[in-house]
């Protein structure tokens, strides 16, 4: 069993994707995006908060027009360092600025089926399976809710969710799926039982909570009441734009970018202006929508300078970040999922976002295919190392050995050969084998990830969750069925 | 003279100049044109040629969009004129749009509408987080031959479900189509709620509803 997460930490390699000054006239644009042309709060719980804090109400239209002092002023407030907690203590995950996890990517309606390779409609079973997976690598840090129990009631199905998680995983919980206020409050009840009662949840938040806004500059009521709850409980929180060129935001990047932080941040004062200092985070996943048919593409170049554009964006509000990597739109684990995978996470990566989302989904997050999730676990392998750079002291520039091997020769039977071979990277589904073999059996690393998530599901035992736990959550949903 | 108008107005959709459109039509009513030419004969022959460049790969999305919104324009700009005439634009059909009750994502929606309003369906759109009563009860109202329904979470797909279980009940479904779509919504969805069309994009949409009405 691993207890190690893989986390890149203190890396070499940087970029600088937006100048201060580009950041400042960003931050001004979305503050006068919220001063002048508002955001949709769509819940009157929000809409009392953002009164009694003098912002200006659109009661018919549910808009809220706040000044950029009241925003910068509420956002001070958001506490810069934190940590997610997991149920097994070793896992958790310090978002302190010098480290980016990795998460499942969530939430797809559709999984290619383990056993038969069958495309079909997901369950709790799926999320089950995931769960168990995840929890044995050492790439997934936390888990999104991979995807839906569509054989639960709607009105639960979240809850079913994160419990099947818990039982099958001791890592952190992050769930996206829960979007009211009564299953908010269910939820929390559930990881009280966790962390030992509600006080104790707030140092030790094993569960995370991500809502996604509506855009343009509109967000949804129930997720707003299920924010303001977790809030209220300490659970870390955060906001969603999704916001994509052409459809929902301007064909522009530097205009898209305003309008998914207005969402971002005008939510995010929301949730501070009602419980200063409140663990919040910034999240995005945004794209451009494809030139034919409109549709969320999750990747290509715009995607990958949204990924690394995130992190300037939420430093500068100083607060973590949880971005939207991965999630290629290829239809099967190929070409176009490599490239888009590997580059969407290497940006997001490089600029050191706290979080990423997510691995194992094809099709733009709809389809989860454990190929893809065990292949998304060695790019971001290999991003991992990559960031790391390239060492120079006196022991890598190995002079002796250099002096000592000569002209000619090789490096393999050296002292120092031995003691750094393991530095380099040795990849699980990359064929680096002989032509022959190749042809031969004409396998190929789709084969080979699908085969160890198999192995992995067959063998791995998590660290179980106390069944009396198990049994009070039971009881908690029950009773909202 | 009149074909340098239907040309311009052909243009103007074209271009997806929207203002152009409506005054356009406001000269053609001035100078006695049958509104009926003038969509005929002019703003159509621009929406498919927006149509055909889209086709090939020359125009893309917003194209169409802006080219359905200022054709939206134009037609609405020529009712009062064809009311007074006593004369009516031949539609394809009718269509009830909604995107579901507890669910307030609107682009798809919006966007399938556009696209239907200008292959010439009549469109009843009924916005976002639409009740299935309110649903249905357009329907009947207007004689609606399809109904469409959006949801963009798979808590409130089972709202498309719903719609399909009332109808069946009121033996309204024979009558009334269902086309469904949104993120979540899949082949396996559609045909577990027995609904009669579905795609994954706007454009789909189309093909899908003029398959329904056998056109």
């Amino acid at each position: 069993m691993t207890k190690k997460i893989k986390s890149i930490t203190n890396p070499k390699l940087k970029l600088e994707i937006l100048t201060p000054a580009e950041v400042k006239q960003i931050h001004d644009a979305t503050l006068w995006i919220i001063e002048k042309v508002g955001v949709r709060f769509p819940s009157e719980k929000a809409l009392k908060i953002w009164l009694a804090s003098g912002a200006e109400i659109d009661w018919d239209r549910k808009i809220v027009r706040a000044k950029g002092e009241l925003i910068e002023k509420a956002l001070k407030s958001c506490p810069p360092i934190y940590s997610l907690a997991a149920r097994d203590p070793q896992q958790d995950l310090p978002l302190d600025g010098n480290h980016v996890f990795v998460g499942t990517d969530g939430c797809g309606v559709e999984v290619i089926d383990i056993e038969n390779g069958k495309r079909r409609i997901s369950r709790l079973q799926d999320v089950r399976d995931v769960a168990r997976i995840a929890d044995a690598t050492e790439e997934v840090a936390f888990h999104w809710v991979p995807v839906s129990a569509q054989d639960r009631p709607p009105e639960t199905r979240g809850l079913h969710e994160i419990k099947t998680i818990w039982e099958n995983s001791s890592k952190h919980v992050q769930t996206e799926s829960i979007y009211n206020e009564r299953e908010a409050r269910a939820a929390i009840e559930m990881a009280a039982l966790i962390a030992g009662g509600k006080d104790k949840l707030r140092d030790r938040p094993v569960l995370s909570m991500m809502q996604c806004s509506a855009p343009p500059l509109a967000h949804d009521g129930g997720s707003l009441d299920a924010a303001l709850v977790a809030a209220e409980h300490g659970i870390p929180t955060g906001f969603m734009t999704m916001a994509a060129n052409l459809t929902t935001g301007p064909a522009t990047l530097a205009g898209n970018l305003a309008v998914g932080n207005a969402e971002v941040i005008a939510a995010t004062a929301l949730l501070q202006l009602a419980y200063p200092g409140a663990p919040v985070f910034y999240a995005a996943a945004q794209t451009a929508s494809d030139l034919r048919t409109g549709a969320y593409t999750g990747g290509g170049p715009e995607d990958f300078l949204y990924g690394a554009a995130g992190n300037v964006l939420s430093d500068f509000y100083n607060i973590p970040l949880s971005m939207g990597a991965f999630a290629t739109g290829a239809k099967e684990p190929n070409w176009q999922a490599g490239i888009e995978n590997s580059l969407s996470t290497f940006m997001a990566s490089i600029v050191m976002s706290d979080m990423l989302l997510g691995i194992g989904f094809l099709h733009g997050s709809r389809i989860w295919s454990y190929a893809e999730m065990m292949m998304d676990c060695e790019i971001f392998s290999i991003i991992h190392k990559t960031m790391q750079g390239i060492v120079v002291n006196e022991d890598t520039l190995a002079l002796d050995t250099i002096a000592a091997v000569g002209y000619g020769g090789n490096f393999l039977s050296q002292k120092h050969t031995r003691q750094h071979m393991r530095d380099l990277f040795l990849p699980q589904f990359m064929d680096r084998r002989p032509y022959n073999e190749w042809e031969t059996k004409k396998d190929n690393a789709p084969d080979w990830a699908l085969a160890k998530a198999r192995k992995i599901l067959a063998e791995h035992q998590p660290d179980p969750l106390d069944e009396k736990i198990s049994l009070e959550m039971g009881k908690i949903i029950a009773s909202l069925e | 003279m009149n074909e340098e108008l239907f040309q311009k107005m052909a243009q103007s959709i074209i271009d997806g100049d929207s203002d152009m459109a409506e005054s356009l039509a406001m000269e053609s009513i001035a100078a006695g044109i049958d509104p009926l030419d003038a969509i005929a004969k002019g703003y159509v022959v621009g929406v498919n040629q927006v149509g055909e460049s889209f086709s090939c790969g020359m125009a893309f999305l917003p194209e169409l969009v802006m080219a359905g919104e200022s054709m939206k324009l134009a037609v609405a700009t020529l009712e009062p004129e064809m009311q007074k005439r006593g004369t009516e634009r031949k539609m394809l059909g009718k269509v009830v749009i909604a995107t579901v009750e507890g669910d307030i994502h609107e682009i798809g929606k919006s966007l399938v509408a556009t696209m239907l309003g200008a292959s010439g369906f009549q469109i009843y759109d009924l916005g976002v987080d639409v009740p299935a009563d309110k649903i249905i009860g357009k329907a009947l109202e207007v004689k609606a031959d399809i109904i469409c329904m959006s949801a963009l979470l798979t808590t409130t797909m089972v709202r498309q479900k719903e719609v399909i279980e009332e109808l069946d009940k009121e033996g309204l479904h024979g009558k009334i189509k269902v086309m469904v779509g949104g993120a979540p919504v899949t082949r396996d969805w559609v045909k577990s709620i027995n609904a009669d069309g579905y795609s994954e994009d706007a454009i789909g949409a189309v093909n899908v509803a003029k398959q329904i009405m056998g056109v």
